[in-house]
């Protein structure tokens, strides 16, 4: 009888307590989800719901035994899948497991307790895969959900609302502390979040090779690559090219970068002139080391390097934003003083495509000089039926021979790869250049947003005493890919990522909402760095302390509000009615053995229940509570009295409890 | 310490209905606060002995009055008849004109008997023929209903609900108790050789002893802020009126009473509370009717004694 009672679910939980419970579990777990195994997804999903028609109906708990079980085979199902059990994401999948599994045996308060501190480190945990505003939305949820299944714990019965209120007044209390540590606690280089050995996978961005199809793709993604904020007004879109991998060496499908020479001492390759455009630029994480800038950069940032052929490279891969401000100019000239047998490397060609070379050999006779070439195989872009499409055909052996004169659609690689392969069949040095064309002006928060989808290519050919020229062929097929942007350039039905389509107004007054909000939480809560927290405290007097004086700061703060809030709680409690105070007075003094008085609970029941409890007292209780309902609910009252009630709580001896 | 004659009272009227010493309380209570009751339970709880014993206990005359759906007010009230041999009108007094009055089903009578019988309640006087009559003092009307069978029957609005002091359930007896009864003499005998505990003037001086029992102030906010709790508080439709607050003070005034203290403790308004209320407030969305006691003691447990 004894063994079948215990199985009944949660014996000492009601249902509400054990819908918070579930309500807080499960908002812990969701975010998960998205990054533990899918098998432990499924499973885990079961659970929850087979827990859920468990309290809905009010059958019992599984036994032990089972959930014994279900340990085993999930521990060894972890282990299976990642061959270890220590780590990060063995780590997040065992806690979702043990969280699934410690609802099934939700008994007694102390598991309670369980679930609601598993969910809070859990919830932790999911900071480690993202930081995002949603995602920190979703976790404050989630906080008041877990602290107000708390509060149904310690206080039984009480409404739906009473709890959130309960919850959200802790949190409320709790969030000048947040604020005090996050501000003051000494910070280290690096992401706030983050470990070590995490693999930087899955992020998007521009690579140091280029084959057909791998700008087109990369267009796919709606992805920020940088923000931009002008500091004058935003330039016009054509001179927008934000400058990327120089790509020199072609073996026939795919152009590499190559080893990149780096100038020495920071010196810049180019000379630039006339006025410049001053903007600041945050660049999202995208593992490679290269910075980007609006053609041509007259400063570098710190720690930046530069190569010979003007491409603006940190030290490390970038791995976490990174926040940079810049001089940019316009006019620039760009080795026009080297001779031409430097430039030899870039004259070579692989085998194949006998047709273009044909064709340029002619062309190169009849042109009068390297600028006609050019113009004359711009022009052929233009007039012949050339097509700027996101779907090109797929390619073969003589890729640019097929592309010249068979298929004739392509994206920007399509055109500046034929281009280049066509300049250095007639002889002139030409190099492909890929980087991010144009931008998107938010309107919301001013800041500029360059995409993945804003990559591009474009060509430079050399010619003597001019140096560098930029030349884009995709302008020349696809005017409108420079002047409006991408979702303008190319024709209906191509499969433009949904948040870059130009048609849904509305979509895209929200996306710039969005994206402004999550650009304001990305620079002022994740880019909090070393450098802002200098920045802030020299602004609040502390020019440039240590860790010892940010510790001390933040020790004194914490302690302060602490003193705040226990004033605030006292005052609360104070009481001015000063028979009350000594009624108030007897009930902590019986608290020692488990006699407080409940809030509702009128002196002759309360003395009944001291008596009840501790025969000892009942005599000395019992009079206190006489001359109490006296002096409160009787006629009258004296000074006097009331001081003899004092004495007499003050004299009551309390026994120890046995 | 000589007993007093409530306290003989209740001890005598325990004697016959068995294990209902709460009820019986509350009843004298009601009485005592110059309220009207609502007992509403199954038939064959004990209804009407109740009544009964009261009224015999007390010293009384006792009327009953079984409602129908066919009953007419002057059923009740009385009726002018004209008498040949005096030449004139003459009233015949209705069952109402009786200090003790059982309205057994009174939702079996139609809306316009109920609300003839009801005004009598509360204006302690019947109007027939443009003549007014007082009723007799102490009055004191025992309505029962059956809250089961409700097909057929005419449920008394909220207004009229108002109009009882207290509502009060019988429930079944406990297992000695009915053991007790089982085995005992038959409860009418009982009843017929029941000596009055008091004299009516005596009752009438009770009655008037109630409104000089003492509420202090803390015990007065006490009141209030369950009055004002039923006010703010989501888990109720409608907060508690001031007249239902005037009803709680009176009645926890008698509950002292008859425990003999001239002060009102905390303890007397929550022993009233559950009938007081239980007619009174409702819970949202109204599809779970919480028993009265589980509502008044959720009401009990959310404000603190001051």
């Amino acid at each position: 009888m004894a063994a079948r009672k215990a199985r009944t679910p949660a014996a000492s939980l009601d249902k509400a307590q054990q819908l918070w419970l579930l309500a807080c579990a499960f908002l812990a777990l969701l975010p998960a989800a998205e990054h533990v195994p899918l098998w432990l997804t499924g499973v885990a999903g079961l659970a929850l719901a087979w827990r859920v028609i468990l309290w809905w109906q009010g059958l019992p708990l599984p036994p032990r035994w089972l959930l014994t079980f279900l340990v085993l085979a999930g521990t060894a199902g972890v282990f299976i899948t990642y061959r270890q059990l220590f780590g990060k994401d063995p780590g997040v999948a065992l806690l979702v497991l043990f969280m699934v599994l410690k609802l099934l045996e939700l008994r007694s308060t102390r598991d309670a307790l369980t679930v609601v501190l598993l969910s809070y480190f859990l919830l932790l945990t999911h900071f480690l895969e993202t930081q995002s505003i949603g995602f920190a939305g979703l976790s404050l949820l989630a906080l008041i959900v877990a602290t107000a299944a708390m509060a149904s714990l310690a206080r039984r019965g009480g409404t739906v609302a009473a709890h959130l209120r309960l919850s959200m007044l802790m949190l409320a209390q709790a969030a000048p502390f947040m604020l005090v540590l996050f501000l003051l606690f000494p910070r280290v280089q690096g992401p706030l979040w983050g470990m070590p050995v995490d693999a930087y996978s899955g992020m998007s961005g521009l690579s140091d090779t280029m084959s057909p199809g791998s700008i087109g793709n990369l267009s796919l993604s709606g992805e920020i690559a940088f923000r931009v904020q002008f500091d004058g007004a935003i330039p016009p879109r054509q001179a927008l090219y934000w400058r990327g991998p120089v790509l020199r060496f072609f073996d026939g499908r795919t152009w590499h970068a190559g080893v990149p020479q780096i100038m020495p001492s920071r010196e810049l390759p180019h000379a630039v002139s006339g006025p410049a455009i001053a903007y600041t630029l945050t660049l999202e994480p995208h593992n490679k080391p290269w910075l980007f800038a609006l053609e041509m950069p007259g400063t570098l940032p710190a720690n930046a390097i530069i190569t010979s052929e003007s491409q603006m490279l940190a030290r490390m891969p970038i791995r976490s934003r990174l926040r940079y401000a810049l001089l940019s100019h316009p006019e620039y000239s760009l080795g026009g003083s080297n001779s031409a047998d430097s430039f030899k490397p870039l004259l070579q060609l692989p085998d194949g495509n006998p047709k273009t070379r044909v064709l340029m050999s002619q062309w190169r006779k009849e042109a009068g000089g390297d600028e006609a070439l050019i113009r004359r195989l711009l022009a052929h872009f233009r007039q012949e039926s050339f097509f700027y499409t996101l779907t090109p055909p797929l390619l073969g052996e003589h890729g640019v021979d097929e592309f010249l004169f068979g298929t004739r659609r392509g994206f920007c690689e399509h055109f500046a790869s034929a281009f280049v392969f066509a300049m250095r069949a007639a002889g002139i040095p030409a190099r492909v250049v890929t980087g991010y064309q144009g931008g998107e002006h938010n309107p919301v928060d001013g800041y500029f947003i360059v995409r993945q989808s804003d990559a591009h290519a474009w060509a430079e050919v050399w010619l003597p005493q001019r140096g560098w020229l930029r030349v884009d062929p995709t302008a020349a097929v696809a005017p409108n890919r420079i002047e409006t942007g991408l979702a303008t350039a190319v024709g209906t039905g191509e499969p433009l990522p949904f948040m870059v389509r130009a048609d849904l107004d509305w979509l895209r007054a929200l996306r710039f909402r969005w994206e402004a909000l999550s650009n304001s939480w990305n620079q002022w809560v994740l880019g909090y760095t070393p450098e802002r927290q200098r920045e802030l405290l020299s602004r609040l007097g502390m020019i440039e302390p240590d860790w010892q004086a940010m510790t001390a700061a933040m020790g004194t703060l914490c302690g302060l509000l602490l003193l705040g809030l226990m004033a605030w709680a006292l005052r609360k409690r104070a009481t001015r009615d000063p028979l009350l105070r000594a009624w108030e007075r007897l009930s902590g003094k019986l608290s020692r053995i488990g006699l407080a008085r409940h809030a509702w609970e009128g002196p002759a029941d309360y003395a009944h229940r001291v008596a009840a409890a501790q025969p000892v007292l009942a005599k000395p209780v019992a009079d206190i509570a006489a001359l109490y309902i006296a002096l409160r609910y009787g006629r009258a009252g004296s000074r006097e009295a009331a001081d003899r009630l004092n004495r007499m709580i003050a004299l009551l001896k309390v026994p120890t409890r046995t | 310490m000589p007993e007093s004659p409530i306290a003989e009272t209740i001890g005598q009227a325990g004697r016959i209905v068995l294990g209902k010493e709460r009820q019986i309380r509350l009843a004298l209570t009601c009485f005592l606060a110059r309220g009207h009751l609502l007992i509403e339970d199954l038939p064959g709880m004990g209804k009407t002995i109740l009544a009964h014993v009261l009224a015999k206990l007390l010293g009384l005359d006792f009327h009953r009055i079984q409602c129908t759906a066919d009953m007419l007010p002057a059923d009740i009230m009385g009726v002018a008849i004209y008498d040949r041999g005096s030449g004139s009108f003459q009233f015949h007094p209705g069952p109402i004109f009786s200090q003790v009055v059982l309205v057994d089903e009174i939702n079996r009578a139609t809306p316009k008997t109920q609300s003839a019988l009801l005004e009598a309640m509360e204006e302690h006087q019947v109007t027939c023929e443009g003549e007014t009559r007082l009723l007799p003092e102490p009055f004191f009307v025992i309505a029962t209903q059956n809250p089961y069978h409700q097909i057929g029957t005419f449920p008394l609005p909220e207004s009229q609900l108002d109009r009882f002091l207290m509502r009060i359930e019988m429930g079944y007896p406990d297992h000695s108790a009915e053991r007790e009864l089982l085995s005992g003499a038959d409860r009418r005998d009982m009843l017929n050789g029941l000596p009055p505990c008091l004299q009516p003037g005596q009752l009438i001086e009770l009655q008037r002893n109630v409104i000089l029992v003492h509420a202090s102030p803390a015990l007065i906010a006490y009141v209030q802020a369950i009055a004002e709790h039923t006010r703010r508080s989501p888990d109720y439709q409608i907060g508690l009126s001031p007249r239902a607050a005037l009803a709680l003070l009176r009645a926890a005034r008698a509950w002292a009473l008859i425990d003999q203290r001239d002060i009102v403790l905390p303890e007397d308004v929550q022993a009233v509370l559950p009938a007081i209320v239980g007619h009174r407030l409702h819970a949202p969305g109204g599809n779970t009717m919480p028993s009265s006691v589980e509502m008044a003691g959720k009401l009990v447990a959310a404000v603190p004694v001051p």
